[in-house]
């Protein structure tokens, strides 16, 4: 189906499944029982891990792929943002012009950061990527005011022109009407399940997203972009220029992380400068790794999981931590308290670099390496490493030898 | 002129500050091989021991004087530090007046521990690993010290005054021949660049002219054949480690008074020092210095009133644009070696 062989048909069909019913995987507890707070399924929860998922998944075209370590995705996802936006500002708060500006402007972007950035490799491209990143981040601070309405941030306002609505037309953002932040909730016996309409928006997009990901690691172009993260030199000496398709692979990411950030604006219409910070360059590094550099699903499954945790995490402060532990004696339940509060709360941070040195060091594979082990442990018969799918499409055309 | 001389006299300060990180950043790379994301946060941490000794210093007594009343009518609290009731009021009052400069005898043993660790616990098993998982890894060992950090000093900074003697500015233009009042120069910042100096002299002359260092620069240019000979090479390289990062310490020690310290003063640092490394040459330890300086330098010369005029904004972008231009114009960078990390 759709140009995929059966066992990727299957797998795309699992993930449209599991992104379908999302809503009830992360609303597995019942309502007013203690286990609520775990409950992921707001909307907004929801939109941020479809919309990091996408980042994530570009971000591991370029990452995965190639071996190129950006630590400068930020600046298209600030971009993206902005565009997106002005859209809203000047034409019409329907979201579809915005995305698309987007991701035109963030792949222009991409374009001219990836022509310069990639004549130079490792460590040097991080540096020229976090260049440009912490320069797009200043640039919209401070000179650009008038582009990023600087440290305020770039907000839609009632009396903005916005050419194709009509004038008495909506005055959020929407998809030819269906309002963004509209949902509808569904109760079953104790359990609430919450239907955002926002949030399906991303999920489809993300669904596609996810599609052309999986139809670039299947095709001969993915397997060139492997074959620059193998072996440049080898590959140069066969007579092929790494050049193009590292710089496509960079332009397409870029356009990724500018859709995520067409869709951040979408769900919430407003653009920050601080979205261009190498720090949120450095998360979705983060997510990515953490999930599994080089797989499919491991960007989406490392976005969900970091979202997700930073939400519980952050939720978790010392009250509620008194309430767990009140069965401990006294000094006990205050020195439990004690230790967990500094990885709970605001300490989520620490936490989280924590559990990605964790995983860099222990599990350079990822999440999906972690489920791969677990997985071969109950196996009974292992079988040898031909049935890794991912890395080894068994039909791939050798197209470099 | 004078506006010239002041530009660079700006410059210095914050020169200083990147030519020692970029320093210690380049004798780790030179020596291990490895690229330190966690550099700022030692620059980081170094600050954060002077925070510390001044806090320990100023740990009081408290006695409550009944003939006295605050506010509230209670009898008020004399607080005195046991470093009075020790020393004398007078002595021990300037013992804590003097606790920056006395944060580096403090700060040099405290952060050979922390770089020892950190190469011995972790980076060690980073070496056969590609510079992506060490930047990574060292990336989230950075995350992980700053949240520590936090978590003892909150979020907020926290100012840390240089000695009373040190705190007034210094009129440089009359010195010159210029008019009173066109160069101001502060005291803080003027010992800051003499004691970069001091201590970049010092690492080189410990390279140049010591049987260790001798050892440790023909591991840099050659580690297997160093470690053919017999020698453990792999130890004087730890010791480096521990070398630069109390480099870094002492860095962040002096800069306290200049910039109050906050938990993430490392990142802001990193980001700069590691574009100071790349201008100057991945692995060049003269390079890493000159273009520190010439970087600091530049900056304070764009943050000119002139120069914004009819470039807006320059001042916010022009390190990171020398930087595209270096890299593309000299790969290398200013003093880059042939052969050191060329892909």
């Amino acid at each position: 189906m759709l140009g995929l062989n059966k066992r990727d048909t299957s797998f795309l069909l699992i993930v449209i499944a599991l992104t379908a019913f999302t809503p009830f995987l992360m609303q597995p507890f019942a309502e007013g029982t203690a286990m609520a707070q775990f409950n992921g399924g707001y909307p907004d929860l929801m939109q941020r891990v479809a919309i990091f998922g996408i980042f994530a998944i570009g971000f591991n075209i370029l990452f995965g792929l190639t071996g190129y370590l950006s630590f400068g995705h930020a600046a298209f996802l600030g971009v993206g943002s902005y565009s997106a936006v002005w859209m809203f500002k000047l034409l019409s708060m329907n979201i579809i012009p915005g995305i698309i500006l987007a991701v035109i402007m963030s792949g222009i972007f991409a374009l001219l950061i990836g022509w310069i950035s990639l004549r130079r490799s490792g460590i040097y491209f991080s540096i020229l990527t976090l260049a440009f990143a912490q320069m797009s981040y200043n640039l919209a601070y401070s000179v650009l005011t008038p582009l990023t309405n600087g440290e305020t941030g770039l907000q839609i306002r009632p009396n903005d022109p916005r050419i194709l609505d009509g004038a008495n037309a909506a005055e959020y953002t929407n998809l030819f009407g269906l309002q963004m932040s509209s949902s509808y909730k569904l109760e079953l016996g104790s359990h609430l399940f919450t239907f955002n309409v926002g949030f399906y928006v991303c999920a489809l997009i993300a669904i596609i997203a996810f599609y052309i990901s999986l139809r670039i690691f299947r095709s001969p172009f993915g397997l060139m972009l492997r074959a620059v993260k193998s072996n440049q030199q080898r590959m140069s000496y066969t007579g092929l220029n790494p050049r193009p398709y590292t710089l496509a692979a960079f332009v397409i990411s870029g356009m990724y992380a500018g859709l995520a950030g067409g869709l951040l604006a979408s769900m919430d219409p407003l653009a920050g400068a601080e979205r261009m910070q190498w720090t949120v360059g450095g998360e979705v590094v983060i997510m990515t790794i953490l999930g599994g550099a080089g797989t499919l699903l491991g960007p989406v499954l490392g976005a969900g999981a970091i979202k997700y945790l930073e939400n519980i995490f952050s939720k978790i402060n010392e009250t509620v931590l008194h309430g767990w532990f009140s069965f401990l004696p006294d000094g006990a339940e205050d020195f439990v308290v004690g230790v967990l509060s500094v990885f709970t709360g605001k300490g989520w941070h620490l936490t989280l670099g924590l559990l990605f040195m964790l995983v860099v060091t222990f599990l350079p594979g990822g999440l999906v390496e972690g489920g791969k082990r677990i997985g071969r442990l109950f196996k009974r018969k292992p079988k040898d490493d031909g049935d890794d799918a991912e890395h080894h499409p068994k039909q791939a055309p050798h197209v470099a030898e | 002129m004078d506006q010239i001389l002041l530009q660079i006299l700006n410059g210095l300060d914050k020169g200083s500050a990147y030519a020692l990180i970029a320093l210690g950043l380049t004798l780790i790379f030179g020596t291990l091989g490895v690229v330190n994301f966690a550099h700022g946060a030692l620059f980081m941490i170094g600050a954060f021991c002077a925070v510390t000794l001044q806090k320990i210093l100023s740990i009081s007594s408290i006695v409550l004087d009944p003939t006295k009343t605050d506010f509230l009518g209670n009898p008020a609290k004399v607080r005195t530090p046991y470093v009075e009731t020790w020393f004398g009021p007078e002595m021990g009052a300037s013992i804590i007046d003097w606790s920056v400069p006395l944060a580096i005898l403090f700060s040099i043993p405290v952060m050979i521990a922390v770089g020892y660790t950190m190469e011995r616990g972790l980076i060690k098993h980073f070496y056969k690993r590609p510079h992506a998982d060490q930047i990574l890894v060292t990336f989230g060992l950075a995350i992980v010290l700053q949240e520590i950090v936090k978590q003892f000093y909150g979020a907020n900074p926290i100012p840390t005054g240089a000695p009373e003697a040190f705190r007034g500015s210094y009129d440089f233009g009359v010195l010159l021949g210029f008019k009173a009042n066109a160069i101001i120069y502060p005291y803080w910042r003027i010992i800051y660049f003499a004691f970069s100096l001091v201590i970049i002299g010092a690492v080189f002359a410990f390279l140049r002219f010591t049987t260790f260092g001798m050892v440790v620069r023909a591991g840099m240019a050659d580690r297997e054949t160093v470690g053919l000979l017999g020698i453990n090479i792999d130890k004087r390289f730890t010791i480096m480690f521990g070398i630069a990062a109390a480099v870094a310490g002492v860095a962040g020690v002096m800069y306290a008074p200049i910039n109050s310290p906050n938990y993430h003063m490392g990142m802001d640092f990193l980001v700069l020092s590691f574009v100071v490394v790349v201008v100057g040459g991945m692995g060049s330890l003269p390079g890493a210095v000159l273009a520190g300086f010439l970087l600091g330098i530049l900056e304070s010369f764009a943050s000119m009133n002139e120069i914004k005029q009819f470039l807006p904004g320059i001042d916010q972008i022009i390190i990171y644009l020398t930087a595209i231009v270096i890299l593309l114009v000299r790969p290398r960078g200013l003093m880059g070696k042939r052969g050191v990390m060329e892909e």
